[in-house]
């Protein structure tokens, strides 16, 4: 390891592609495996650097798209090692195949999404719909903040994916364009701590290629005349209770986190001055920091209004969302993606849903922003505000607010 | 809070130019977001990055819309760009060209042009037009918002080799040297 981290708490300068790939530096995975996609692109740039320099002792496999990424990672996690990638958009859509298959095998697999819209038309912009789209394939998904929580959130991510009642791969996702290229001041964990958060390597204990102890990974199974549905049904219940195991997994991760290092995040959903609001807009990613700075305007005009942020979408935390949900009466969801069969964003469709939960149904609102790097700026949280204000008294709206329709 | 809006072409090291003004900033206290916009890498295609400077912690990772200076590193681009979009009153060009202020159209918006043929000393140091850290350098005469040393500090940590670092660090010293600062005097309406 460099001399370069000795430091405690050095300092850095960068943004939030540099520091997921101090993140994973600092996590010691043993092989990266990668192929650039923009806003991705930089990410495995620094990796690849960081590896030919010496910063970090780890195969790195450039290899010639993402499918054989993916297929190359699982082989490693299958051997025992930790592993990691990135990727977002079309690339994503590409590795589709063994990305559908890395949670069926339980490989703790960690990977960024640097969320970007998919084509078409033609964008290599900033949005979520790429991993929004793959919410359902079985990776637990973390969508952060701020360039020093994509950081935290990348070292945290290998202690919820390796924990022995979860063993599912995480997915950490930021923004494309305001975190993969937004610069900002953020601090670096010592190393020696992270390698005492982290403890011991114990990766694959469970399906391991060890010729000393052969096992059949990934058995064929199915059918009524074959060898039945028992053996993949239970698979799919076990992959269902590894997702519930890790809601908690990931509230103590990130509880340790902040006793070590000094950094609190909410690590499900965050509740910005809910106590005694009105209504709340519910925000996901870096959009938030607009929405929070809005909030405390409004709140500054006597409006009795509040934000909640979803950290954790998958598995998605329905009885925190329902606790947050029974603090106020009408929300507005802002989606930086959106859900085709519901006209509406995806934040939107898990809120309702969420809301069964919840004491009572309360006014619920769509609005889809930040498509395509469209920017979401204290103008567009404002409407966000007025329009879900107008919930209390008025009705609710059918339709999603599009509200960069006019930028 | 003190908004920097960056004009470029792609090629040219504008989004480069925006971390090492991040990380002078940073090392002289101030809280500082600098988000270069950019999507397919494609050179010579306008690029734009946006740096705000704070003493206090921000939150808001957003673009910015009403820059108090606008720091264009290539000569070419207001002709296609419109740089002084939604610029404050009294706000600051900061201009890479070999022209006078008199032979540039400058809104009524800006108070303060800080012109510096950039092209000129980078053709001189580098052979090339490659504009960023002279541009960097006019930046802080302009402003003085930043030192000379923390940008020269800010260069030495950024991943230049031994001779690419002496010949930035010399494009910084000339833009800072070869700046013509220009305050404009208007008549007060009627």
């Amino acid at each position: 390891m460099s001399a370069v981290l000795k430091p405690k708490n050095k300092v850095l300068v960068c943004d939030g592609n540099e520091a997921a790939a101090w993140g994973v530096v600092l996590s010691r995975p043993d092989m990266v495996a990668g192929y650039p996609i923009t806003p991705q692109s930089s990410l495995v740039e620094y990796l690849a650097q960081f590896i030919a320099d010496g910063v970090l002792d780890a195969e790195m496999v450039e290899a010639e798209g993402e499918h054989s990424v993916l297929s190359v990672l699982q082989g490693a996690a299958l051997a025992g090692g930790r592993t990691y990638t990135a990727s977002c958009g079309q690339g994503l859509a590409f590795m589709f195949e063994p990305y559908f298959r890395t949670p069926n095998l339980r490989l703790p697999i960690v990977m960024s999404i640097v969320t970007r819209d998919g084509i078409s038309p033609q964008c290599v912009w900033g949005g979520q719909q790429d991993a929004m789209t793959v919410r359902e394939v079985g990776w637990i998904q973390m969508f952060c903040e701020t360039v020093q929580e994509v950081l935290d959130t990348t070292v945290m991510a290998y202690k919820i994916a390796e924990n022995h009642s979860v063993m599912l791969p995480v997915n950490v996702n930021h923004d494309g364009n305001y975190l993969s290229n937004g610069i900002v001041r953020i601090e670096l964990p010592d190393q020696d701590e992270v390698d005492q958060y982290l403890g011991d390597k114990d990766v694959n204990w469970h399906v391991a290629l060890d010729p000393q102890r052969p096992m059949a990974v990934d058995p064929l199974t199915g059918g009524s005349a074959g060898t039945g549905p028992a053996l993949f049904t239970r698979y799919r219940q076990g992959q269902c209770e590894g997702m519930q195991n890790s809601l908690g997994v990931i509230v103590e991760a990130h509880k340790e986190w902040a006793q070590r290092f000094g950094r609190s995040f909410a690590p499900l959903i965050e509740e910005y001055r809910l106590e005694d609001a009105d209504y709340a807009i519910i925000t996901i990613g870096s959009m938030a920091g607009a929405g929070k700075d809005v909030v405390d305007a409004a709140r500054n005009r006597g409006e009795r209004v509040g934000l909640i942020k979803i950290k954790t979408m998958r598995p998605f935390p329905i009885d925190a969302m329902a606790a947050a949900l029974n603090k106020v009466r009408a929300v507005g969801v802002v989606d930086r993606s959106v859900c085709f069969g519901w006209n509406s964003g995806p934040v939107f469709q898990e809120t309702l849903a969420a809301m069964y939960y919840a004491r009572e149904r309360i006014p619920c609102l769509s609005m889809i922003g930040g498509l395509a790097g469209a920017d979401l700026t204290e103008v567009h949280f404002e409407r966000a505000v007025r329009e879900t204000a107008k919930l209390l008294a008025g009705p609710c709206p059918r339709q999603p607010i599009w509200l960069n329709a006019q930028d | 809070m003190y908004e920097v809006r960056l004009h470029g072409r792609g090629g040219q090291g504008a989004v480069l130019a925006a971390s090492i003004l991040a990380k002078a900033l940073v090392a002289e206290g101030k809280h500082v977001i600098a988000i270069p916009q950019f999507g397919f890498e494609r050179r010579g295609a306008p690029v734009a990055a946006y740096l705000r400077v704070h003493d206090q912690p921000m939150r808001a990772m957003t673009n910015i819309y009403h820059p108090n200076c606008v720091l264009c590193i290539d000569s070419s681009l207001p002709k296609v760009v419109d740089i002084f979009s939604g610029m404050t009153e009294g706000g600051m060009l900061v201009q890479s060209t070999k022209r006078s202020l008199g032979e540039l159209k400058i809104p009524a918006s800006v108070a303060t042009v800080a012109l510096c043929d950039a092209v000129a000393i980078t053709l001189e140091i580098f052979g090339r037009p490659i504009t960023n850290t002279t541009m960097l350098g006019a930046f802080a005469r302009a402003t003085g918002m930043v030192s000379l040393d923390a940008l020269s500090q800010a260069l030495n940590e950024s991943n230049f080799r031994d001779a690419g670092l002496k010949q930035n660090q010399l494009a910084l010293q000339r833009g800072y040297e070869l700046t013509q600062v220009h305050t404009i005097e208007r008549r007060e309406a009627a």
